[in-house]
Parts: structure tokens; C-alpha cells; sequence
């Protein structure tokens, strides 16, 4: 199924320049390979190894994937996918 | 000998700081049999005065006093208390929580004060609060700005940067005339003509940091790089203080409160990215008024916190997306398996921080210009 994925303005570059796109999955890790699909080299961002960075976090909705089953955790129609990595900023 | 049907004529001495809200008149005329129907007379010609006089019950609050001919009423009859002709009355702000608010403070909090949230005991709790704001940039000039103008009592300060001219865009606190200064000293002039308070004029280190943090009672993170947030981080859990915390770049906002016990940024980010891989502002960029929103959040919650009011951002994560104009909101977890806060903990004190985040703290021993603490 398509959900739609939003990203942080630092990681739009990596979908083409949208904050916010559709892909097609029925976990977090099959959305995010169909996104690596779509845009070649966007798993890298997020994903090590079969794990996610420990400086990114997705979400499914309002819940951290960490904490549900992480990459394997399932997703249904009408999910919004979040990917959000750590900024620093504050100046 | 009673008012019997006859209204009196009384004239109200009208306070400075409750003078505006009376046509900026000293004396009021008005009528009445007791001095409640005087009260009631007076509030319907000055709705917004009937609001400092009446609490949300419709009664006097505790911080106002009602003198009859220079005598407080609740040693008359209270509202009942008869009036004659030519009587005086005064209704006087005065005193919160055992400590004087002077009539000058009153008129300048007013705005807050009228809030039964926050009230004038609640002014006073912000008047004794220390808050500690980690840089003077971006996200803590907004937060100590606010702050400092409602009236919070001590803003300390870590920064070691000197303002330079492509701060401007953004950094409230400082002014065309403070490039080159210092940015503490900068902060502090601007605060200063709001508020005393105590500066601290150096980077935060694993060296200093539980020396500096105890001192406040909350801690607010604007902080540009990931190894001072880390270190706040920790100092704060240690030091069993809240941290509100926020982040900005280009056009994305985050804000939390970190309370011990609820998660930390370990919990919300277990790592750092391997330098160079996430940009700070100075290399990415940042909206401007996008650091305006969120320190004030961040002053938001700190009032919030100290007034123990509303929901606080603690285990709940605020995302920001100034393009699309949209507020989210996702949880954060305390992760059982954090080596900070987690069931067992493997840090138990400051580590080191460079080695941990892989990147110095900015504006280190070795003289590198890599920015401030909060730049």
C-alpha cells in the first residue's frame, strides 16, 4: 500500500526536494527501500546495516519505530511515515 | 445608624498601577451603600479594573486590599461594610505570598498577573527563579529575552563568542553596535535593562558543567553543536534538573523538556552523526524568525514549568515545519536500555564529550573558530 513519508528540510535533497512524498510498503523497511528505489542512495541517510542510525529516528505516526519492531514494524493504510534525524542546531 | 435606601457618594483612591484602567484617574467617584455595591459601581464604569479587583469567583484575591477611610475591611464588615458620604476608599495590590510586590512590578507584569494562572504568587515564584540558558544565540537570545521580560529573576548565561555581523539576521539579543563584543556581555546589557542577572562568561565543559548547572533551577538548550548537547544532557540528569531543550535548522524546529525520569536526549537520540554528516546553521542556514518561534516555546515551557501550569513538553517531542506551517507532535520515550537514564546505566558521570560526539566543543584550548556554544 502507499503511505506518505515526510522528512526534515535537511533530508528533502534526498526525494527530489520535497518535505513529503508517497511510497509503497507494508513495513518501515520495505517503505524505505521503496524509497531508496525512487531515490537511489536515500537508505543510506537511515538505515546501516539493517539497522537504523542511532541519530535518526522514524516514526510511525507518533511512535518511535524503536520502540515498536523497528524495522519490521507493520504499517497500514493511511500511516504517515516520519524520518527525523537529530539537528543541533541553535543559533 | 445604616446606608438604608440611599446610595452614598464615595470617592476611590486609585493606585498607580491600576490607574490606567481607570481613565488614569487618581480619585474615582462612585456609589454605593457598602463597599461591595461601591466595588460592583466602580467595575461596571472599568470593566478591566473589575477584573484586577474580582478573582474568577467574583472575590477580592488575597493580593488586593480595600481600605475604608484608611481602615482594611476584612477587619470591618469585609464587602459589607457600610459606607457614608464622603467616605474614602483605596483598593490597594500589595501583598503575594508574604512578599510585596511593588506597585511599579504590579503595573509591569500586570499583563500576566491578571492571569489567575499565573496571579501575583506565581509572579513572585518567576522573580526567584534562576534559569540557566546555554548560548546566547538563535534560540537562547528569544528564550532569555522572554524571560528576562517576564520577569524571571536570574538568567545565567554560558557563551564564549563574540557577536559577528551574520548574526544579526537573527539574534535578538545583540545589536549593530555589539559586533565584536563579547556576546555575553552584549546578552547581559540587553537583559539588564529588564532584569539583574548573573552571567557566565565561558564555554560549557565537562570540567565546569556541574559546577555551573546546579546553581539554576532549569536549564534551557540552545546549544549549535552535538557534544555540548550531550554534555547539558547529561549535567542536567545528573544535577536532577529540567532541561528544555530545542533545536533548529533551516526551515525545521524541535522542542522538548527533558525531566529526569522521562527520557533524555540519550533516549531521543542514542548517538551523534559522525561529524560533518548533519550541517549546523552557520554551514546549512536557518529562517530567522524560525528561532524567534521556537525559544519562545522554549520560555514557554520554562514559565510553564515553574508555574506548574498547563502540559509540558515532557515525553512528547514538537516538530516545527515553518514551510508547511505545521505543529506535530511524537513521543519520546524513556529507553529502558539508555546507559544515561535507562534500568542500568553505564554512564555514571561526565565523560568526555569530544570523544564521544568525535568533534571538539566549539571555541575549545585549541582556538579553533568553530563557533559558540550557542552559535
Amino acid at each position: 500500500m502507499a503511505i506518505e513519508v515526510k522528512v526534515t528540510a535537511n533530508f528533502a535533497k534526498l526525494i527530489g526536494g520535497e518535505r513529503s512524498t508517497r511510497a509503497e510498503g507494508g513495513t518501515i523497511g520495505e517503505v524505505l527501500d521503496d524509497l531508496d528505489q525512487r531515490h537511489p542512495g536515500f537508505k543510506q541517510n537511515v538505515v546501516a546495516e539493517g539497522r537504523i542510525h542511532r541519530f535518526v529516528n522514524v516514526y510511525l505516526n507518533d511512535e518511535d519505530v524503536r520502540f515498536l519492531q523497528q524495522l519490521d514494524t507493520p504499517i497500514s493504510e493511511g500511516d504517515v511515515v516520519s524520518v527525523l534525524p537529530a539537528l543541533a542546531g541553535g543559533s | 445608624m445604616t446606608a438604608g435606601e440611599n446610595l452614598m457618594s464615595v470617592m476611590v483612591y486609585i493606585p498607580t498601577p491600576f490607574r490606567r484602567f481607570a481613565g488614569n484617574q487618581t480619585y474615582v467617584k462612585a456609589e454605593g451603600r457598602t463597599v461591595g455595591e461601591v466595588l460592583d459601581a466602580l467595575g461596571k464604569s472599568y470593566p478591566t479594573l473589575k477584573h484586577m479587583i474580582y478573582n474568577e469567583a467574583d472575590e477580592i484575591p488575597g493580593h488586593i486590599n480595600v481600605y475604608i477611610n484608611s481602615q482594611e475591611i476584612h477587619s470591618l464588615q469585609g464587602k459589607n461594610t457600610p459606607v457614608s458620604d464622603g467616605d474614602e476608599m483605596a483598593v490597594i495590590p500589595a501583598i503575594a505570598g508574604g512578599q510585596v510586590l511593588t506597585p511599579e512590578q504590579v503595573n509591569r507584569y500586570s499583563r500576566h498577573i491578571i492571569m489567575p494562572q499565573v496571579g501575583p504568587v506565581g509572579q513572585r515564584k518567576l522573580m526567584e527563579t534562576k534559569v540557566l540558558v546555554v548560548g546566547a544565540g538563535g534560540l537562547g537570545g528569544p528564550a532569555a529575552l522572554y524571560l528576562a521580560l517576564a520577569g524571571v529573576g536570574t538568567i545565567g548565561i554560558v557563551d564564549f563568542d563574540v557577536v559577528d555581523l551574520s548574526n544579526l539576521q537573527r539574534q535578538v539579543l545583540h545589536q549593530n553596535d555589539d559586533v565584536g563584543k563579547k556576546k555575553t556581555e552584549s546578552a547581559k546589557e540587553t537583559l539588564l535593562s529588564y532584569n539583574p542577572d548573573v552571567i557566565h562568561d565561558t564555554p560549557l565543559t565537562s570540567d565546569n558543567a556541574m559546577e555551573i548547572i546546579p546553581q539554576y533551577d532549569i536549564v534551557v538548550n540552545g546549544a549549535d553543536n552535538f557534544t555540548t548537547r550531550y554534555l547539558v544532557n547529561d549535567a542536567c540528569y545528573f544535577a536532577d534538573k529540567v532541561l528544555v531543550d530545542g533545536s533548529i535548522l533551516l526551515f525545521d524546529g524541535q522542542a522538548t523538556v527533558f525531566k529526569p525520569g522521562h527520557g533524555c536526549y540519550r533516549c531521543l537520540f542514542p548517538a551523534p552523526p559522525p561529524p560533518g554528516l548533519v550541517p549546523n546553521c552557520a554551514e546549512a542556514g536557518v529562517l530567522g524568525a524560525l528561532t524567534g518561534v521556537m525559544g519562545s516555546i522554549q520560555a514557554i515551557e520554562v514559565i510553564k514549568q515553574v508555574l506548574e501550569i498547563g502540559d509540558p513538553l515532557v515525553s512528547r517531542l514538537l516538530l516545527f515545519d515553518a514551510l508547511a506551517m505545521d505543529f506535530r507532535i511524537v513521543k519520546l520515550r524513556r529507553d529502558p536500555k539508555c546507559p544515561l537514564c535507562g534500568d542500568d546505566p553505564t554512564i555514571t558521570e561526565l565523560i568526555d564529550y569530544v570523544e564521544f560526539c568525535g568533534a571538539p566543543f566549539p571555541g575549545g584550548h585549541d582556538g579553533a573558530d568553530g563557533g559558540s556554544n550557542g552559535d
